[in-house]
């Protein structure tokens, strides 16, 4: 059968001062398929996508929609094309409810009554079986909700082909599954849908064919049935990567930190923590597995000094002295300084840890202003230390002294564990290091996670991808709970050890 | 207690303009502190454009009815106008130019109080005016209290609680309204979705500036019968508050200028002779600590709507922040 194509791109590139974004990219999508992107961090995907969705204009090159060529420059011509784009992060009002958001900017003419609008959203939830409630507001609803808000935002604009920047990045594994189902609805329906995405086995299960970006330039579009995962990786990387982490035997560990039945309650006076206990030891990684939100940010966090407890304890022994400490005592900054290391990456990425308006130097800079005898700056050490992380980690960037919110998800979160990693600690704490990385970025986190391992530091790893933790953990805890949401859940945080894994 | 009730509700319509103003401002995401700048030069423009109608036709004593009817609204719109462009100068300088919205707010204030003052260099006597804009229905008086609470005031007091309930359908019910409160909470989402947020902005403030202007106006024309005095920006700030208090619903600004307006003015209606154990001067400090109580109960409000912490009665989340789009 004879496929039809619904979009081309022609020699498209793109520029930014002097970084080559994308250059002389062609792709094709047809009509009815799920085309899978894949690409490192800072390959050009999403600028590629944007020009497709009318956020940039191309310099060079042609789009084609349906065989006709479009000129596309405004997310509003792309519209018209009917195009649209779901966004890593979300473009919607808060107070508003779902329906108001999906209506909001639609210009068709008709009387503005939200009954009727309610009315036309239910026919496309009831196609494709989305499942949501209408009138719920933006701020009460989880993050796969206000995905399915921005999808369908999208499809009542009347859009027959749909970009997805990275939708899975921010759901379970149990939401992805659903919005794959509603997508292969879609595909059944003729819709063309891209999708960007990290995770492989996504790639394998969702796509029929694959589109490898690499520099900003495309390598190659294969069908997904007749390529394996090494191969695309290959590809996306151009040379022979090892999927496996290398994992060594931890040497003569010590028991560095001993936590003992912790319990915190939060704001609302739900229990967050119950009764977590664990202790990790030097020169191993101690993986702490679950759903995201079970407790995980607030165990670490307790650790570090910055969440209130109940209750337990937490005994950290001093490699230095020799002498046991309780870090209860202790404020945040003295934790800090006996080595104890925090780098939490949220979901939205820059909220901890580092100042999106400040350069990567100045970003060092948080961590060790205090050192120093002279009243005024001294950035040397900070320009040097960001020197050796941007050559050591790969970080793509104009320059050290570029905005960290310029640089792409994957770059930035390389800078702030890198920095965690480069103040020398003796238990370092990195949760969720990886969310949103591409593989080769991920292998390059878990990696310097192993050297710091093999140094005899106590890593503490909190991740949601079971097979990593499994790979790269010596001992791994499930932290349990926030299954259903709402209930009082009083095994929440309640933890089982499955010792010595593998 | 009806004369105190009918003066509350006088006063407090120049509050209302003040805040549907500011609110519908504030709903495009412009913190705008030149409302009682903008209340003046409001009023200024609407008494001189009444005393040069009034010079050209040789007074208003014993003039038909379109005559009178013309001259009101030629004041009325010369109001506005005044203050739409006021409006002008702050989205210019906030939108276009990408000003701090706090600082170009409290130099507009500055501006207005001294233009105003300018304008009204020459005649400071609007009396003989105000009668027609204070002129109600001849026969409310004859229907008791009911005509007396309902129908005894001048035009201008219903032109603002019509203005009040027309801004509260466009907010709520309108596509209209439904954007511009997106402009005001999230001016890249509604970028993102195909909403001018500049022309919005530029919109809003214009409107807003120019409903607040007739405040000003009403509170010289109507309360003050037509005595010029400076004190208009103080009405004009307690108007800033207003805005909390009604938590960015022009509906409950009605019932709230209405209290606002009583707590502001009650001090004279507060019989003396219970302070009788205090000298004059601890007299006149209680009257002036009287005065207070509109702030104490806006702070008081504040304190409540982040107790309760709904996201509905927050201040529109991309208050104050001038949106740029993002430039790479």
């Amino acid at each position: 059968m004879e496929k039809e194509i619904a979009l081309e791109l022609r020699h498209i590139t793109k520029t930014f001062g002097s970084v080559v974004a994308n250059k002389d990219v062609d792709l094709t999508l047809y009509k009815g398929e799920i085309l899978a992107i894949l690409g490192e961090n800072g390959s050009g995907k999403t600028t590629l996508m944007n020009m497709i969705s009318g956020i940039y204009t191309p310099d060079d090159g042609q789009i084609f929609v349906n065989g006709e060529e479009a000129f596309i420059n405004s997310p509003k011509d792309a519209f018209t094309y009917r195009i649209g784009m779901i966004h890593q992060h979300f473009k919607l009002v808060d107070v508003f409810s779902a329906a108001e958001n999906i209506v909001l900017g639609v210009k068709d003419g008709t009387k503005f009554n939200m009954r009727d609008y309610t009315k036309r959203i239910t026919e496309i939830t009831e196609k494709y079986g989305f499942r949501i409630d209408l009138q719920k507001k933006i701020h009460e609803m989880s993050v796969s909700e206000k995905q399915t808000v921005e999808i369908l935002k999208v499809l009542y604009r009347g859009a027959d082909i749909l970009i997805l920047d990275e939708p899975t990045a921010v759901l379970t594994p149990q939401e992805t599954s659903k919005l794959f189902d509603v997508l292969r609805k879609m595909r059944e329906d003729g819709k063309s849908i891209i999708i960007i995405t990290h995770k492989m086995h996504e790639v394998m299960s969702i796509s029929d064919r694959v589109a490898i970006i690499r520099r900003g330039e495309h390598i190659a579009t294969v069908e997904t049935a007749k390529t394996d995962e090494n191969a695309l990786t290959e590809m996306m990387v151009g040379k022979k990567v090892s999927l496996n982490i290398h994992r060594s035997e931890p040497e003569n560990p010590v028991d560095r930190l001993i936590v003992s039945g912790l319990s915190a309650k939060n704001s609302e006076g739900v229990p967050v923590l119950d009764n977590v206990s664990f202790t990790a030891r030097s020169g191993e990684i101690l993986g702490i597995a679950g759903i995201a939100g079970s407790g995980q940010r607030e165990l670490l966090e307790a650790i570090a000094g910055l969440y209130r407890l109940d209750g337990g304890d937490i005994t950290y022994n001093d490699p230095a002295s020799g002498k046991a400490e309780n870090l209860r005592d202790k404020t945040p900054i003295q934790i800090r300084d006996l080595g104890v290391r925090l780098s939490f990456v949220p979901e939205d990425r820059l909220g901890m840890g580092l100042v999106g308006n400040m350069d990567i130097i100045d970003n060092m800079m948080l961590r060790s202003y205090k050192s120093g005898k002279s009243a005024f700056l001294d950035r040397k050490p900070s320009r040097e230390l960001s020197d050796r992380l941007v050559t050591g980690l790969e970080v793509v960037t104009p320059s050290i002294t570029t905005p960290v919110r310029k640089l792409s998800g994957g770059n930035v979160q390389k800078i702030l564990v890198g920095r965690e990693i480069s103040s020398s600690p003796t238990v370092l704490m990195a949760a969720y290091p990886v969310r949103g990385l591409d593989i080769n970025s991920s292998y390059t986190i878990y990696n310097l996670l192993n050297k710091q391992k093999e140094s005899g530091v106590a890593v503490i790893f909190v991740g949601e991808d079971l097979d990593v933790l499994v790979e790269l953990c010596d001992r791994i805890i499930v932290i349990n709970g926030g299954r259903d949401r709402g209930r009082q859940a009083h095994d929440k945080g309640r933890n089982r050890t499955a010792d010595d894994e593998g | 207690m009806l004369t105190f009730i009918t003066s509350a509700i006088r006063f407090g319509m120049s509050l209302l303009c003040g805040s549907t103003g500011e609110t519908i401002t504030e709903k495009s995401g412009h913190l705008n502190l030149g409302i009682p700048g903008v209340m003046c030069v409001g009023a200024a423009s609407g008494c001189l454009a009444t005393s040069k109608y009034m010079a050209a036709v040789g007074g208003l004593t014993g003039k038909s009815f379109p005559v009178i009817f013309f001259c009101i609204l030629l004041s009325i719109l010369a109001c506005l106008i005044g203050g739409a462009l006021m409006g002008l100068i702050y989205s210019f300088l906030t939108v276009s130019l990408g000003a701090n919205q706090n600082v170009t707010g409290l130099a507009l204030t500055t501006f207005g109080v001294g233009v105003s003052s300018m304008m009204v260099a020459k005649t400071r006597d609007f009396v003989l005016a105000s009668r027609y804009f204070t002129a109600s229905l001849p026969f409310a008086r004859s229907l008791g209290w009911f005509g007396e609470l309902f129908l005894s005031y001048g035009v201008l007091i219903y032109i603002s609680i019509a203005i009040a309930i027309a801004a509260s359908i466009i907010l709520t019910r309108t596509r209209l309204g439904l954007q511009l409160r997106a402009v005001g909470e999230s001016p890249a989402t509604a970028d993102a979705a195909g909403i001018n947020v500049k022309a919005y902005r530029y919109g809003a403030t214009c409107v807003g500036c120019s409903i607040a202007a007739l405040g000003g106006f009403i509170y010289i024309m109507d309360n003050l019968e037509g005595n010029w005095e400076y004190t208009i920006d103080s009405i004009g700030w307690l108007a800033v508050a207003l805005v909390i208090f009604t938590v960015w619903k022009p509906v409950i600004g009605i019932f709230g200028s209405i209290i606002f307006g009583a707590l502001y003015i009650c001090s004279p209606f507060i019989s003396l002779s219970s302070f009788s154990n205090l000298t004059l001067n601890q007299m006149l400090a209680v009257k002036d600590l009287i005065k207070i109580l509109p702030y104490v109960v806006t702070i008081l409000v504040l304190v409540i709507t982040s107790i309760r912490n709904k996201r509905e009665n927050q201040a529109p989340a991309g208050l104050g922040v001038n949106y740029y789009r993002e430039d790479r």
